[in-house]
């Protein structure tokens, strides 16, 4: 034993070689890209007039102006409320269901047949190119899609359809969400489920506890861990969300919220490329910046409370 | 009293059947709209839903190349579909083998700061690539690297999830003792990576390669954002958006088959590979 382990203290460089492509591609892009953004966010280009040469200020110009200024019209604050809504509204029903569901598939008392197929048919939708979907429930629902046609046909819907209408694009968009992602969830929450310790399950039988009271007292507290995996991972992805807003509407609806008019579907990652998209009449690197910065420290938050929730269960 | 509780637990399986098959359906029904659609002509898409497949599929496929028809005139289907692949087959091969190589010398080797790379690593999978957009704009111009496929390929040399999963299982799946049997028989550290250990990861590397590969055909964002004004380099995600920035041109039958040959692929990888992939899905939620 006390040899062996010498050994590998002898070979320990090699293990320092084989790290070094990830780290070089690591710092190549993603650490210098992250730095480089955070710093990018204090260069502030100003334009004096309509043809003067743009100025470049090191400061906090851009948050000035656009991120906590009139410059920017509180966009990215109404872009991360979007973003935070059309997350909720599609992960508080996906996490229901596929609770629901991985209660069923894995509940002994009654034995479900044809589990693994429903599995792999409620998974699909994840697996398959978002924009694709998206440009295809855009062909399903806009004013002249089959669907709204129908819809209209029925009486159900007014002539001018659902997709331009805020609220319900943006409820649209969160379904095809929850849609393509229950499936996901699920067999993570199955995969959970049947790692608890099954004498568990036999103890409260041998008791006479119900299936329900077996779901509540015994699965539910022991998937905490899991849940909490899953709530954050799917908020950090949800934050990210771009390609079904995107390529759904373009985040052009508008819904009334109090005095102000705000875009039901721009996500914060929508707003960053419009103005990262080199050579587009939008493009403002410094704004584009300062966005992915707010967006960068809201995940970090995310991520922090997760660590800090299963520390404290250690 | 055994009577009826056997009615109610037939009565309870009938209901959740019935749920679970209307879900299969809610799942799959966008699917079968796509595949009738694809087969009739416009007129017939734009009156209304159609369950029962018609016959003109290579009519509209052949309008897809016809450069009088075609919705995206700026490149094909077939381009963007032998772009995907250039891309995504590299970027595969790439973030295997190096997550595997990482993963081994944290796992086999013990050396200074290795306990810190591994946290380091833990630490960065959360952070999504997305917020330093700009940053990674500026290396591509740097290195020359803008509109070109490097970009999108050589990132996935730094995947901390590979890392984390290929380590996961070379802690319960890789004997150190076939490593030390290798050494005696004097073979170079970097061999026995190569030759010995990296036939015994098939499984766990043929899970991530799934996920690798779908992760980079599927992605829209970072191609749409460093490929530039090349038009000729579009993805199949590109394609699918430029089927959508190009709506006013109205042919349905058209839009619907170039929809369904853009996942045609991965529907038909998926038939085969289903069992793996939700095997791999729930590995990935038991990895606290």
């Amino acid at each position: 034993m006390s040899k062996n382990k010498k050994k590998t203290v002898e070979y320990g460089k090699y293990g320092l070689f084989f790290i070094i492509p990830f780290f070089i591609a690591f710092i190549v892009f993603q650490f210098y890209p992250l730095i480089y953004t955070i710093f990018k966010s204090f260069l502030y280009d100003s334009k004096a007039g309509r043809h003067a040469a743009v100025t470049t200020t090191f400061g906090l110009g851009n948050y000035i102006n656009y991120v906590f200024g009139e410059a920017g019209n509180g966009e990215l604050w109404q872009a991360l409320a979007i973003t935070v809504v059309l997350w909720l509204l599609n992960f508080i029903p996906q996490i229901l269901l596929s609770l629901l569901l991985a209660a069923w598939f894995t509940d002994a008392q009654y034995k479900l047949k044809g589990t693994g197929v429903y599995k792999v048919i409620m998974y699909m939708p994840n697996i398959i190119t978002a924009a694709t979907i998206a440009v295809l429930f855009y062909n399903f629902f806009n004013v002249n899609g089959m669907i709204t046609k129908t819809l209209i046909d029925a009486g159900i819907v007014s002539k001018d359809g659902l997709i331009d209408k805020g609220w319900w694009s943006l409820l649209i968009i969160a379904f095809i969400q929850f849609w393509m992602w229950y499936g996901n969830t699920m067999i993570v929450l199955i995969a959970g489920i049947m790692g608890i310790n099954p004498s568990l399950y036999e103890a409260a039988m041998v008791d006479g506890a119900t299936s329900r009271q077996q779901f509540f007292k015994i699965t539910l507290p022991l998937l905490r861990p899991i849940l909490q995996y899953t709530m954050v991972t799917s908020a950090i992805g949800g934050l990210q969300m771009f390609d079904i807003p995107q390529l759904f509407n373009k985040g052009i609806p508008l819904i009334q919220i109090g005095d102000s008019t705000v875009k039901s579907t721009t996500t914060v990652v929508m707003l960053i490329k419009q103005y990262a998209s080199l050579g587009s009449t939008t493009e403002n690197l410094g704004r584009a910046s300062a966005y992915s910065v707010i967006l960068f420290l809201v995940t970090l938050c995310v991520s922090m409370i997760f660590y800090k929730m299963t520390a404290e269960k250690n | 009293m055994n009577k009826t509780y056997s009615n109610k637990t037939s009565g309870k399986k009938i209901f959740r059947t019935i749920v679970c098959i209307f879900l299969c359906f809610l799942a799959l029904f966008p699917f079968y709209i796509l595949i009738v659609n694809a087969t009739l002509r416009h007129a017939d898409i734009a009156s209304g839903i159609k369950l029962i497949p018609g016959k003109y599929f290579f009519t509209n496929f052949q309008s897809l190349f016809d450069p009088k028809k075609r919705i995206v005139s700026t490149f094909t289907l077939f381009e963007a579909f032998r772009n995907s692949i250039i891309i995504t087959v590299p970027t595969t091969i790439l973030q295997i083998y190096f997550g595997s190589l990482t993963a081994y010398a944290l796992t086999v080797y013990r050396f200074k700061g290795r306990d810190l790379a591994w946290g380091f690593i833990y630490a960065i999978m959360m952070i999504p690539t997305q917020v330093s957009i700009v940053g990674l704009i500026k290396v591509c111009k740097i290195t020359n690297m803008y509109g070109t496929f490097w970009p999108l390929i050589f990132p996935a040399i730094a995947a901390p999830t590979t890392v984390y999963f290929m380590k996961q299982y070379m802690e319960s799946g890789l004997s150190l003792e076939i490593i030390e049997a290798a050494r005696i028989d004097g073979c170079s550290e970097f061999g026995i990576f190569n030759i010995i250990a990296l036939p015994l990861l098939k499984p766990a590397m043929a899970t991530q390669a799934i996920f690798a590969f779908v992760a980079s055909w599927n992605n829209l964002y970072n191609p749409t954002m460093l490929l530039g004004s090349h038009t000729e380099l579009s993805t199949l995600p590109m394609y699918a958006q430029a089927i959508r920035n190009n709506d006013k041109r109205q042919d349905y039958g058209q839009v619907y088959t170039a929809l369904l040959c853009a996942i045609l692929p991965i529907i038909i990888a998926y038939l085969f590979l289903s069992k793996y992939i939700v095997a791999g899905v729930a590995l990935g939620g038991v990895k606290e």
